[in-house]
């Protein structure tokens, strides 16, 4: 039973996506909705990601110079592991979650909302390919500006963890610099574009999915916005696990 | 000329509609009338392509559109214009983008020829330009957002048009303000136009074409004149449900 709704799901999923996929009738429409979801997606949620951000770094900093406490290891080392957790896995992995929750409900709603007041039907009568329409823009926004929120929440996580290291006395500005600058592998920045773009492609994808069939009411609506929160948030953190599995193997 | 044949669509087990075979003429007002849950709007659906029949297929001319790949379902459909009973207009767009909205996505019109053509439908269904063009949908009354429906509905110059309940929710005035517009587009533009309803003054009104569905199936046929005389028990039942309705039937007939 679990294995059929799950493979009625998942061809439903590819079925769309490969409608959402083909050539557009007018680019110039897209390229507008494109801007839009960009303006929505990525302003949109710049306040939240660099408030999660800045707490992460903050969080981090204290933490490992608690767990350091008493112990041999350099106090600089702070600063690196502050960059390479922020970097690896908690920019990309946390503020995709988040995005899944703001973003991915939003999503899920708005499209929900079109097919319950017949937008999308009128829109299909007209002859535009809905999926296309609704969702290309949607993922193409989401692959561009989900990693540059990531890089930026990257940033801010760092300099969270300076401000909760330098100016409480757990180590000097020196030290945290010597700390980023120590055991840099560029590998790690590649590693946390590969989890922004995939992870942007899940919240969008699911949470298109969960809108473009919703059937029913008001209920059902609210039941495919968490849904589409839901699913995003499993499938974020599986890819995760397979990223992590692959790139540092 | 729309033609069905034979057309059959099964939800699960249940067969809404059984075999629906007939004719819907150009330059004419098409209605399907009948009761809640009696399959009108399935069988529009099923004309519109929203919905793929169990058996049986839809003609558009001399096409048959379930045949056809969805790209050239999609050319069809540049000919379709339909009005929805709830006007399904674009919330985020004010009623000039939401009536342009085909011109761009499938014409390589200019901004000025787009513009001219926008207003030209909207004044078409008595709307004021440019003082409607600007505002969004929640900003008009129920009439005026059947009417941005219609203007939308016709701005490709469509050769079949469908209206699911038009008259839903709005009062009897405007129920026959739209009906009239309706019916003159049709013959203004020698259109195919199809009326999904259940308001009698439509079907008095403009009902050029008539079909009467009972579960699921044609009970009656015909057009606005043969009601009154006709002795078809369903289509009396629904035409003249109300005590004061039959009162007025028997007085017209005496």
């Amino acid at each position: 039973m679990f294995l059929k709704n799950f493979l009625n799901h998942f061809g439903r999923y590819v079925i769309m996506m490969g409608n959402a996929l083909s050539r557009p009738e007018r680019v110039s429409m897209y390229y507008k909705e494109t801007m839009r979801q960009m303006n929505d997606i990525g302003i949109g949620s710049l306040v939240i990601v660099c408030l999660i951000a800045i707490f992460i770094g903050a969080v981090t900093a204290v933490q490992f110079a608690y767990q350091l406490d008493g112990t041999l290891v350099p106090i600089y080392y702070i600063g690196y592991v502050v960059r390479d957790m922020t970097i690896i896995e908690l920019a990309p992995t946390i503020t995709c979650l988040v995005l899944a929750g703001k973003v991915g409900s939003n999503i899920a709603a708005e499209i929900g909302g079109m097919r319950q007041k017949e937008h999308i039907d009128a829109m299909e009568i007209m002859g535009v390919n809905t999926a296309a329409y609704l969702i290309m823009p949607k993922v193409v926004a989401a692959l561009i500006v989900i990693p540059m929120l990531v890089a930026l929440a990257a940033f801010v996580g760092i300099v969270g963890g300076y401000l909760a290291a330098v100016p409480t006395g757990i180590m000097s500005g020196a030290e945290y610099i010597k700390g980023l600058r120590s055991f840099f592998d560029s590998n790690n920045v590649t590693m946390m574009f590969v989890k922004a773009s995939v992870f942007a492609y899940i919240l969008t994808t699911v949470s298109a999915y969960q809108g473009y069939h919703v059937k029913g009411g008001s209920i059902e609506l609210g039941q495919a916005s968490t849904n589409a929160v839901v699913f995003s948030d499993i499938l974020i953190l599986l890819a995760d696990y397979m990223i992590a599995v692959l790139l540092t193997g | 000329m729309i033609k069905t044949e034979n057309l059959i669509k099964s939800f699960g087990e249940k067969e809404v509609l059984k075999g629906i075979t007939t004719e819907f003429h150009q330059g004419k007002t098409n209605l399907i009338i009948g009761r809640s849950g009696a399959g009108k709007t399935v069988l529009l659906k099923l004309l519109v392509g929203l919905l793929e029949p169990t058996g049986g297929t839809v003609y558009y001319g001399d096409t048959d559109f379930f045949s056809l790949s969805r790209k050239q379902k999609r050319a069809i459909r540049m000919d379709v214009g339909m009005l929805f009973q709830g006007s399904a207009l674009f919330d985020s767009m004010t009623v000039e983008e939401n009536v342009r909205f085909p011109l761009d996505m499938f014409t390589t019109m200019t901004q000025k020829e787009k513009e001219k053509r926008v207003n030209y439908c909207l004044e078409r269904v008595n709307l004021q330009v440019p003082e409607v063009n600007n505002k969004f949908p929640s900003e008009t009354s129920g009439g005026m957002q059947k009417r941005v429906g219609i203007a939308r509905a016709i701005v490709l110059e469509p050769r079949y048009l469908f209206c699911d309940e038009p008259n839903s929710g709005l009062d009897p005035k405007t129920s026959i303000v739209i009906d009239d517009l309706i019916r003159s587009i049709t013959q203004e533009n020698n259109i195919t136009t199809v009326i999904n309803t259940h308001d009698m003054n439509s079907v008095m009104g403009i009902g050029d074409n008539i079909i009467l569905l009972y579960q699921g199936e044609i009970a009656w046929r015909g057009n606005k004149e043969e009601v009154l005389e006709s002795k078809n028990d369903h289509l009396q039942n629904f035409i003249f449900a109300s005590p004061f309705l039959q009162k007025l039937r028997d007085e017209a007939l005496r």
